[in-house]
């Protein structure tokens, strides 16, 4: 058994009911040559980048099937060809990674493109602000800027606001003696 | 007078500490390219639609050749232009 993929473009200024019949044309030809149907993606209308025949939009159509060998392509490709209402079409074989992978899109494991990278990416979560703890906060003193600093220890209590004040100043003064040998 | 530690950061010290480039698809165990998904495709082609050379995405040959077959394919459904301007 071999599985291929046919998608094909149909002509947008047909009716509904005549895009779905030119679809189920195919879906019964290939029936009716022994293949299987594994699945059929109605992509609808989409903007086409760039202009077919003066058209600038299509509906598209993707047929996966299996056939136990590929005479049957020549003979839909034929078809395909000689249809007025078919714009494009391509035919590709499809390797044991493509079938996984349809199958996994047809059960939503694979999402947008974007997401098919990204989950590796951040499945590490990202580790959520931990509540500050008095401890920690007494590490970052130094480091803040002062004001704001010296509120949240005073509010924690566990350092003594004398230390505190001491490494402001401290601060302050390195400051100072830093912007004088600038100057 | 500008001391050595000085001239140090007068240049973007990120230059010449570039990051090693890597291929996705083996990084992330990606076995198939679907031609049909063009959002993911636009990612290795340039403002022109042009396909990027390997040494710009960094790319394994494997996945190379197989990203240039999945955008030839989406060009010929017109899932991606064969030429345009200002693609991204």
């Amino acid at each position: 058994m071999r599985n291929y993929e046919v998608t094909f473009i149909v002509d947008p200024v047909l009716s509904g009911d005549e895009i779905k019949t030119t679809a189920q044309t195919y879906l019964d030809m290939l029936a009716n040559e022994g293949c299987t149907i594994v699945y059929t993606d109605e992509m609808g209308l989409r903007q086409l980048a760039y202009p077919i025949n003066k058209r600038s939009s299509g509906v598209y159509f993707c047929i996966e099937f299996q056939s136990v060998d590929g005479t049957v392509i020549d003979k839909l490709e034929l078809a395909l060809r000689r249809d007025e209402r078919i714009m494009r079409f391509l035919t590709a074989a499809l390797d044991k990674f493509g079938v996984k992978y349809n199958a996994d899109k047809r059960e939503g494991k694979i999402g947008a493109s974007k997401k098919r990278i990204k989950p590796i990416t951040t499945l590490e979560p990202i580790a959520p602000p931990a509540p500050v703890t008095p401890h920690e906060s007494s590490t970052f003193v130094p480091k803040v800027k002062e004001e704001a600093a010296v509120e949240t220890t005073v509010s924690d209590v566990s350092v003594p606001e004398a230390t505190v004040a001491e490494d402001v100043s401290a601060q302050t003064e390195t400051v100072e003696t830093t912007s004088s040998t600038e100057e | 007078m500008a001391t050595k530690d000085d001239i140090k950061f007068l240049s973007n010290p990120n230059i010449g500490s570039q990051k090693k480039k890597y291929c996705r698809f083996k990084k992330f165990g990606i076995k198939y390219i679907d031609y049909k998904d063009a959002d993911f495709l636009i990612q290795f082609v340039n403002e022109q639609g042009k396909i990027l050379p390997r040494r710009i995405t960094g790319n394994s040959l494997k996945y190379q050749r197989k990203i240039a077959t999945a955008v030839k394919r989406a060009r010929h459904l017109a899932m991606m232009p064969y030429v345009a301007d200002l693609l991204k």
